[in-house]
């Protein structure tokens, strides 16, 4: 199969850094989903320019490694805010008032879940439980886990993300 | 000053453990990092090591530390006395949970102090059917949700011939109301590790992989760790204690896909693809990872191991009622007053652990539902508090046991919304391989509208009762196969809250 190096000559950045990724973890085809949290580590999406390359080193078709991209939750298509803030919107945390408290944020943040707020600081997403169900509801700020979230608690996690 | 212990269990880091634990060490205290208890309500809960035991005080903030008496362990308002003698921990039966918090969680000296690796130390010396047979005996069950003997599981895969057989660990504990998995892999991560060893032991497997859902930062750092200090101490990698048994483990991260905690969409995702679904047969146990005989469980699966090893299969059966033998570690979680994690032989009724253990609902209201099992478990009605947990009285009654997660819910819950919630779910997070999973999932949620408003009522309940039929006998998955679950136990035991607008023009 012969891959076309137009897409790879346009944007030299993000193809070095899916080869060099890839190569760490030997061009193991199976250490993909791995490869593309590294990647998006590193520049913080999973750009659309890095795919051929990857493919190709890989040894996999460019419609295997899309598929991949757009079938995981976590792999962004595009930058998100400068924090993400995952909220639970699973049983145990409905069960302590997860979607008044949904409903709260998109309120004082004027956006949508899913969204980034205008400041570009902040991206919120729906989570499906965070594995803190004894201490709903929950959300994870960036890496960091935060149980018995209430107003003021999200206040201040806001304007710490702003700060 | 003071040795104290303050959990790194992201639950209590949730609550503020990292500022307590910082408090501490600054005021020169030594601070350990210990796991959680899993007396999660009294998070942060810190310990402090005395002539009498470890005494804890909790809930601690940062703002309690500098009057903490912990030079002598005294009086104060959180002090909760010896944690040992703590109800909550006293009543319960700690196997697999015995070792959680006691210890720090990556210190291979901790562990073997406390019992650890004496399981492995046994199965080094045993021939594969002699491990096989002693996990048989014990009538461990998958924990992972289905209860399929654990034996006959590595019994298969043990006398399949190949060049390479994996073991696989499932730690993609997705269902809401469950942390068991994530307790263990960040409070006592060498007890995962032991068990796994054990199981590649057992069938002849050289290399394993766990597979962590990305929801688990904390989780998949500390099980790394623990990997690196288990092969730093011989007791992981090749050769291991000097014996020609070779085992090497490695964690995989998934990438926010529910679906990948069903064990076949797991092996997909452990091959590098989308996490689809694989028809069975052929079963993982003999076609899993890369084609090759696979041993595939679950954490607390795993967990369970080394006790069975170390103090006989008999040992554990004693434990549990009919044919559910040993513990489960129960999850109290949602709405609930003293949420955490309760290890108790199969036997132990809903109202001992919801109103025991658990002390009634958070809020103070009465509890109307409680959802056992996951996202696909049934909603129980507070009238069914007294079954006992135990996997066949459960599927009796069209609900199930799962792995062991239990949200309460009070008298504000809107069951018609709940079951709303678990078609829309099952939209959100199907593979999309089979069609009654993939298209049933969205029509569920449109019927379950209409039936809320009040359109065609009972000409759409009789559609969603043929809807559920279809997804529940032609998926190919328990993703589908299991979604109606909750829809059928909320109709079944609700009844009143699919029929607003009826109710309103009564009124």
């Amino acid at each position: 199969m012969s891959q076309k190096t137009t897409l790879l000559d346009l944007s030299p950045r993000e193809a070095t850094a899916a080869r060099e990724i890839a190569l760490r973890y030997g061009n193991r085809p199976d250490a993909l989903l791995e490869i593309l949290h590294d990647l998006q580590e590193h520049l913080g999406f999973v750009p659309e320019a890095a795919l051929p390359a990857l493919a190709k080193a890989l040894n996999l078709s460019r419609a295997e490694v899309h598929g991949v991209v757009t079938f995981y939750h976590d792999y962004r298509r595009e930058p998100a805010g400068r924090h993400v803030i995952k909220v639970c919107r699973a049983e145990a945390c409905q069960s302590m008032g997860a979607n008044e408290l949904v409903g709260m944020i998109e309120r004082y943040l004027k956006v949508k879940l899913g969204q980034t707020t205008a400041d570009g600081a902040i991206t919120v997403e729906a989570a499906y439980c965070l594995g803190n169900c004894a201490l709903s509801p929950a959300m994870m700020v960036d890496e960091k886990l935060v149980g018995r979230v209430d107003a003021k608690k999200f206040e201040k996690i806001v304007a710490e993300c702003r700060s | 000053m003071s040795k104290v212990y303050v959990p790194r269990d992201s639950a209590a880091r949730s609550v503020g453990a990292d500022e307590v634990a910082e408090a501490l060490a600054k005021a020169g205290h030594e601070v350990i990092r210990n796991g959680s208890r899993g007396l999660l309500f009294l998070e942060p809960l810190v310990e402090v090591e005395t002539k009498d035991g470890r005494i804890a005080y909790g809930p601690v903030t940062v703002e309690d530390v500098a009057s903490l008496p912990l030079a002598t362990g005294g009086a104060h308002k959180l002090r909760l006395g010896n944690i040992e003698d703590h109800p909550y921990l006293k009543n319960q039966e700690r196997l697999t949970f015995a070792r959680c918090g006691i210890t720090d969680p990556v210190s291979v000296a901790d562990y073997v102090q406390h019992g650890g690796f004496e399981g492995l130390k046994k199965a080094l010396g045993l021939a594969g059917s002699a491990i096989v047979a002693e996990v048989t005996e014990s009538g461990l069950r998958g924990r992972g949700g289905a209860g399929f003997p654990t034996g006959i599981k590595w019994k298969t895969v043990h006398d399949a011939s190949a060049d390479q057989k994996y073991v696989c660990c499932n730690a993609d504990e997705g269902d809401s109301g469950t942390f068991a998995d994530r307790m263990v892999m960040e409070g006592d991560p060498l007890m995962l590790i032991e068990g796994m060893t054990i199981a590649g032991v057992a069938v002849g497997a050289t290399k394993g992989y766990v597979y962590i859902r990305s929801e688990y930062p904390d989780a998949i750092a500390t099980m790394k760790e623990a990997i690196a200090n288990a092969v730093a101490a011989k007791w992981l990698g090749a050769n291991i204690q000097g014996t020609d048994k070779s085992f090497h483990l490695e964690v995989r991260r998934g990438a926010g896909a529910y679906i990948c905690g069903e064990e076949t969409a797991m092996l997909e995702s452990l091959e590098g693809k989308r996490g689809t679904v694989r028809p069975k047969p052929p079963i993982p146990a003999l076609e899993g990872l890369f084609g090759k005989p696979t041993v595939i469980n679950n954490v607390l699966s795993f967990a369970a191991v080394p006790f069975i090893l170390a103090k006989g299969g008999a040992a554990y059966k004693n434990y549990g009622m009919g044919r559910s033998r040993g513990t489960l570690p129960f999850q109290l979680a949602g709405n609930i007053r003293q949420g955490g994690l309760v290890e108790k032989a199969f036997g132990v009724t809903l109202r001992e652990l919801v109103e025991g253990f658990g002390g009634g609902t958070f809020t103070g209201k009465p509890i109307r539902a409680i959802q056992v099992g996951g996202p696909l478990g049934a909603y129980v009605p507070a009238s069914q508090l007294d079954m006992p947990m135990d996997y066949e009285t459960f599927a009796a009654a069209q609900a199930m046991v799962g792995h062991g997660g239990i949200v309460v819910f009070d008298e504000s819950v809107d069951m018609a919304a709940q079951a709303r919630f678990a078609m829309e779910f099952c939209a959100i997070e199907s593979c999309g391989k089979c069609t009654p999973c993939r298209i049933g999932s969205t029509r569920g949620v449109e019927v379950i509208d209409k039936i809320v408003a009040g359109e065609d009522r009972d000409a759409n309940l009789d559609l969603l009762a043929d809807l559920c039929q279809t997804m529940t006998d032609g998926s190919l998955c328990a993703m589908g196969g299991l979604t109606p679950m909750p829809v059928l136990s909320a109709i079944k035991h609700f009844p009143e809250d699919f029929d607003k607008p009826a109710k309103m023009a009564a009124e």
